[in-house]
């Protein structure tokens, strides 16, 4: 019998559904137009009023400086919860931590939003980069927490029992066999805690304090009140970053995959 | 003795700084939202002293149900949609070649990660009343020239599908990938047509993801705010921003605070489910790794 076509249909179509918003916006930001009905001239203008808008560089140095704060602090907090969970799996403790943990992965933003700006509001914290940064560490903790989790399941602790079988003590066994092992989980948790914290806008837009711009509040407000030909330029450069790193890292990890 | 007392204290040392992180600034916020329903409000935008039942008595507004059956709805059609396209998907990309099928979930993936602004943005652009596809609509005579692609329910239905279809393709075809397509053959030997195979063979195999799917789309969809806030108009508001106007316009906390207290409670009930799903975690790890 011949196998159905509709499978492969319906993929491509929803290929094409994804795309073609992005290739109309990305050939919009060469289109000299103020609006995009209509193509006036292939022009550059638009990315060379970018350069000069001071408030998204300042907007996108803080987004950085949240973002690296934030990976880095969830990929500790996140690497030591998945360890935990992993060793003493089925404890009482672990299964009330799973819990804690898996939840904020599933929460709609907004919940996560409006209750950590009524806690800092009740506690009085001033509003800013660091309540931010504060809550971004808390949203990311579970995605690395998963990611190194998910390695922990195909990991060897045989190899951790040779190491102290052959002398080594704790300390050289986490710093010379385990972490390295573990690297690629971390490195990877840690890749996505960085996207998704560059990218928030939710959860930023409710703890967010005068002053504390970020990158994804800057271009909500640029959709809302203004500038449609700028966004379009800004969107095609994130579009071309975020495209390559994520084929590239595709690519190599598919590849480490096959050799493996 | 001794050495099981170490034991525990070391499982508390590595599970401290996740497990306290979490509790105080997910779990005590969590809670603070169904506390602060019953404060009043000051004229200043913050949290008053005592206690009070005036957020609840104006969740009654007439308005509310509305915007919540609303918010349900759209929800609802937007996991339907998804799943219904995520499924031939799901067995597609598990039976062709692994070089193809790199390819396609690579082409999966990328709008995944790609920024979640950007990716609203350029529906609005597209669906815009000097846009293109406006324009193409109107051309071939499929729209008349004064209707509104944007800023109704149907723009918002369409943009969410758009933005939560990885979320539901990505499970799908985890679940697909470890499917034994034998199966469907034998099925057919048996007699029975391709359809009847799909249904009755495929989808009770790869249930998990298709629950996982359900999930990953339902929950999220339930609290959106930013796309109704985008391509929306007054007629489509969904829950999420009502909670958004009463913190950034009205800056009533305790009335915010209501609203999500009853956007958690409707989560709760699919959560429940999730929970009990959580023994299968392979399929939600298998999503994460697909992610990465």
């Amino acid at each position: 019998m011949r196998p159905s076509r509709v499978p492969m249909v319906v993929t491509w179509l929803v290929i094409a559904f994804f795309y073609i918003p992005i290739v109309i916006l990305v050939a919009n930001s060469f289109n000299s137009s103020r609006f995009g009905g209509s193509w006036e001239s292939t022009s550059l203008k638009w990315y060379i009023r970018l350069m000069g808008e001071s408030d998204i560089w300042n907007a996108l140095t803080n987004t950085l400086i949240i973002a690296t704060i934030a990976t880095l602090a969830s990929m500790i907090l996140g690497t030591t919860a998945a360890f935990a969970l992993h060793r003493f799996a089925g404890s009482r403790l672990q299964r009330l931590h799973y819990s804690v943990i898996y939840t904020p992965l599933v929460l709609p933003e907004i919940l996560m939003g409006l209750s950590m700006l009524l806690f800092f509001v009740e506690l009085k914290v001033q509003l800013g980069l660091v309540t931010i940064t504060i809550a971004h560490i808390t949203f990311c903790v579970s995605y690395v927490a998963m990611t190194v989790l998910a390695r922990l399941q195909d990991f060897d602790f045989t190899i951790v029992e040779a190491s102290q079988d052959l002398g080594a003590g704790w300390w050289t066994t986490f710093w010379r066999v385990l972490l390295p092992m573990l690297a690629p989980g971390i490195l990877a948790g840690g890749l996505l805690a960085f996207t998704l914290s560059i990218d928030d806008f939710v959860i930023s837009f409710f703890v967010a304090g005068p002053g504390s711009t970020t990158l994804p509040i800057k271009i909500y407000s640029m959709i809302k009140y203004g500038a449609p030909p700028l966004i379009n330029a800004l969107s095609t450069i994130l579009l071309v970053v975020t495209f390559l790193a994520v084929t590239i890292s595709h690519y190599l990890t598919h590849r480490g995959r096959q050799t493996a | 003795m001794k050495a099981a007392n170490r034991i525990r204290v070391f499982e508390w040392l590595v599970t401290l700084p996740s497990f306290a992180w979490l509790l105080i600034l997910f779990i005590i916020p969590a809670l603070l939202v169904f506390a602060i329903t019953f404060k009043p409000s000051t004229p200043f935008g913050g949290i008053g002293e005592g206690w009070t039942l005036d957020t609840l008595r104006t969740l009654s507004n007439p308005n509310y149900p509305a915007i919540i059956w609303r918010t349900i709805w759209l929800s609802v059609a937007t996991t339907a949609l998804c799943i219904l396209l995520a499924t031939p998907m799901g067995y597609y990309m598990a039976r062709i070649s692994p070089a193809r099928r790199s390819l396609v979930l690579l082409l999966v993936i990328l709008p995944f990660w790609t920024s979640f602004l950007v990716r609203i943005f350029a529906w609005k652009v597209l669906l815009h009343p000097e846009g293109m596809l406006k324009q193409l609509l109107v051309f071939i005579g499929l729209c008349a020239p004064d209707t509104s692609l944007l800023y109704n329910a149907g723009a918002v239905l369409l943009v969410m599908v758009y933005t939560e279809l990885p979320f539901a393709i990505l499970p799908i075809y985890a679940a697909s990938e470890k499917f034994d397509f034998r199966l469907i053959e034998a099925a057919k030997d048996l007699g029975a047509t391709s359809f009847r195979a799909f249904r009755s063979v495929f989808l009770p195999g790869i249930r998990v993801g298709l629950l996982t799917a359900f999930l990953m789309v339902f929950i999220p969809s339930l609290g959106s705010y930013v796309i109704p806030d985008i391509v929306g108009g007054p007629t489509s508001e969904m829950i999420g921003n009502k909670i958004a106007q009463r913190t950034f316009v009205d800056r009533n906390l305790p009335h915010a605070a209501g609203l999500s207290a009853l956007l958690t409670l409707t989560v709760l009930v699919p959560m429940v489910v999730i929970i009990s799903l959580r023994r299968t975690g392979a399929v939600n790890r298998a999503l994460i790794e697909e992610g990465v």
